[in-house]
């Protein structure tokens, strides 16, 4: 089976199940507890905390583990949201709000935000917030001067995704944090994709919260975390023991944690280097196809591990299903395999017609991929379009194909 | 998306592909928007049909309701192939998604539409 799905979820390294073992065997106690169980427990909990701390320049207490991705952009959003309604930006405070009549606060977001953000906006909107999703340009950027017009003195919170996960936008997360700086605002970045793949680092990219998971990185599934700076008001989204310093309770993941901090350990620029390479090699086999696009930026603004490409003619499902009977595994932005039937929102927003997203394929790769299964790839590809294409009656005068 | 194995066996084997030479009636239902346009060919002998080729471009279910609905038409007589709906095409399938009965089901909608157009032009 060749996987090019590495972006929906990663083969777990063995190496991190190694490391995982003993808590679920022999370690398994519980990290509140206060006998030795649990404070062995309580160690590995903080050793993994360090691990994870260390590699995006943050401090240790800075960084509370959650569920995942999903979990970890909910509380930023809820937790953010509610923690200062009526607030307004802290360049604010102690000032009256010129607040629009009804509106508890702004947020800021993007249109390709993931689903866990879109959604979390749209039921804060119900509650009472106000959102503004800021437009792309046909590369998938945020315009830094888009993003200050969008800012009010209500704007609470920005959240903008930092490698996009259907097209590999890599956004300038300095130029758009210095933004949110000059008016005070908390800049948030969902780094679920982008993590140990491109450069991230909370001092530098003057960042007040991160999102980071661990199954995009060879970890298990089910474990994340939020970088939270120091300071920042926000409020719980899970109340109860108390654990994660107050913010995140319920009994700690230590298997888990264990196995992303190893993820984060094994993940290193050399295997960037051979992803982008082996990435370069299929977007320039794959565009050989007639009537292809590639969907995203290129160069090092793209995702190491993403190629989105869009065919004419044919439909992303049924690429997908040609592809799966020939022991390939990819996915698609086409409306026909999303449960909304709706066609890709990024791609939407990237400017691409609703038929030209039907025809998208999403190939990601992870530092497993081999050459042989890239040029396999290359191989069946242009037979499975051509098969498609020869279906297709929207292809009035056949080309050579 | 899960599908049965006959949806699969259609899709990955489509019966009756492609576009019949000077055919007796066309039918073509769908838009590229929505992501599903099917169009279907016919022959017509002595009130039956004796050759039906589809072209489709659309997900697994269109391209697998397509090929279904051609082997389902081929040698009926026009009234018996009129009697083809979208509903008995899913059941010879043994079913499709739920979310997949009214978007990517309209083969039979395409083949009433080529029977017409043939009555249209024998007129
Ligand atoms: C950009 C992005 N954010 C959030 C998530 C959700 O993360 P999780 O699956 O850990 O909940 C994902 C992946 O599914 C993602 O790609």
């Amino acid at each position: 089976m060749v996987y090019l799905d590495s972006g929906a979820t990663t083969k777990v390294d063995p190496e991190v199940i190694k490391a995982m073992m003993p808590y679920f065997t022999e370690k398994y106690g519980n990290a509140s507890s206060t006998h030795q169980k649990g404070q062995e427990a309580k160690r590995t909990l903080n050793d993994a905390r360090q691990i994870i701390a260390k590699s995006i320049g943050a401090k240790d207490e800075e960084i509370i583990f959650t569920s995942g991705g999903t979990e970890a952009n909910n509380f930023v959003l809820k937790g953010i949201a509610f923690a200062n309604k009526d607030k307004g930006n802290r360049a604010n405070h102690g000032f009256a709000l010129p607040r629009e009549q009804g509106s508890l606060g702004h947020i800021i977001t993007t249109k390709i935000e993931h689903d866990c953000v879109l959604n979390s906006c749209k039921w804060l909107e119900t509650q009472g917030f106000k959102v503004t999703y800021l437009d792309v340009d046909e590369s998938g950027f945020v315009k830094p001067e888009d993003l200050e017009n969008a800012i009010t003195p209500e704007t609470l919170l920005v959240s903008i995704i930092h490698g996009n996960n259907e097209i590999g936008t890599i956004q300038n997360l300095k130029e758009l944090s210095a933004v949110c700086k000059k008016y005070n605002v908390y800049f948030h970045t969902d780094a679920c994709q982008s993590y140990t793949k491109t450069k991230l680092n909370v001092k530098k990219q003057n960042l007040d919260l991160v999102t980071l998971n661990s199954h995009k990185i060879h970890g298990p599934r089910g474990v994340g975390a939020l970088y939270i700076r120091k300071g920042t008001n926000i409020t719980p989204l899970l109340h109860g023991g108390g654990q994660e310093f107050g913010l995140r309770s319920g009994t700690d993941n230590v298997a888990g944690v264990v196995g992303f901090a190893k993820a984060v350990q094994l993940a290193n620029q050399k295997h960037v280097e051979y992803m982008t390479r082996l990435r370069d090699k299929l977007i320039e086999g794959v565009l050989k196809i007639p009537d292809t696009r590639l969907n995203g930026p290129t160069n090092d603004k793209r995702l190491c591990n993403n190629v989105n490409v869009s065919f004419k003619y044919v439909e992303g499902e049924a690429i997908g299903g040609y592809l799966d009977a020939e022991e390939i595994n990819t996915s698609t932005g086409s409306a026909c395999s999303s449960p909304k039937l709706e066609p890709s929102h990024v791609l939407l927003a990237i400017g691409l017609k609703p038929e030209q997203a039907h025809g998208s394929l999403r190939l990601t790769i992870s530092r497993f991929t081999t050459e042989q299964e890239i040029n396999r790839v290359l191989d069946v590809l242009p037979k499975v379009i051509a098969k498609l294409r020869k279906m297709s009656p929207l292809v009035k005068f056949i080309k050579k194909i | 998306m899960v599908y049965s194995d006959k949806v699969m066996d259609h899709f990955k084997n489509p019966r009756n592909m492609g576009e019949l030479e000077n055919p007796d009636g066309i039918g073509e239902v769908g838009n590229p928007i929505c992501g599903d346009v099917m169009k279907i060919t016919i022959k017509v002998k002595d009130n039956k049909i004796s050759d039906i080729k589809f072209k489709t471009f659309g997900c697994i279910a269109a391209i697998a309701t397509t090929s279904m609905l051609t082997e389902l038409a081929k040698g009926k007589t026009l009234e018996e192939a009129e009697k083809i709906t979208n509903q008995i095409i899913a059941q010879e399938l043994k079913g499709l998604p739920a979310i997949k009965l009214h978007c990517s089901n309209l083969a039979a909608d395409a083949l009433r539409m080529a029977i017409k157009d043939y009555f249209k032009k024998v007129k």
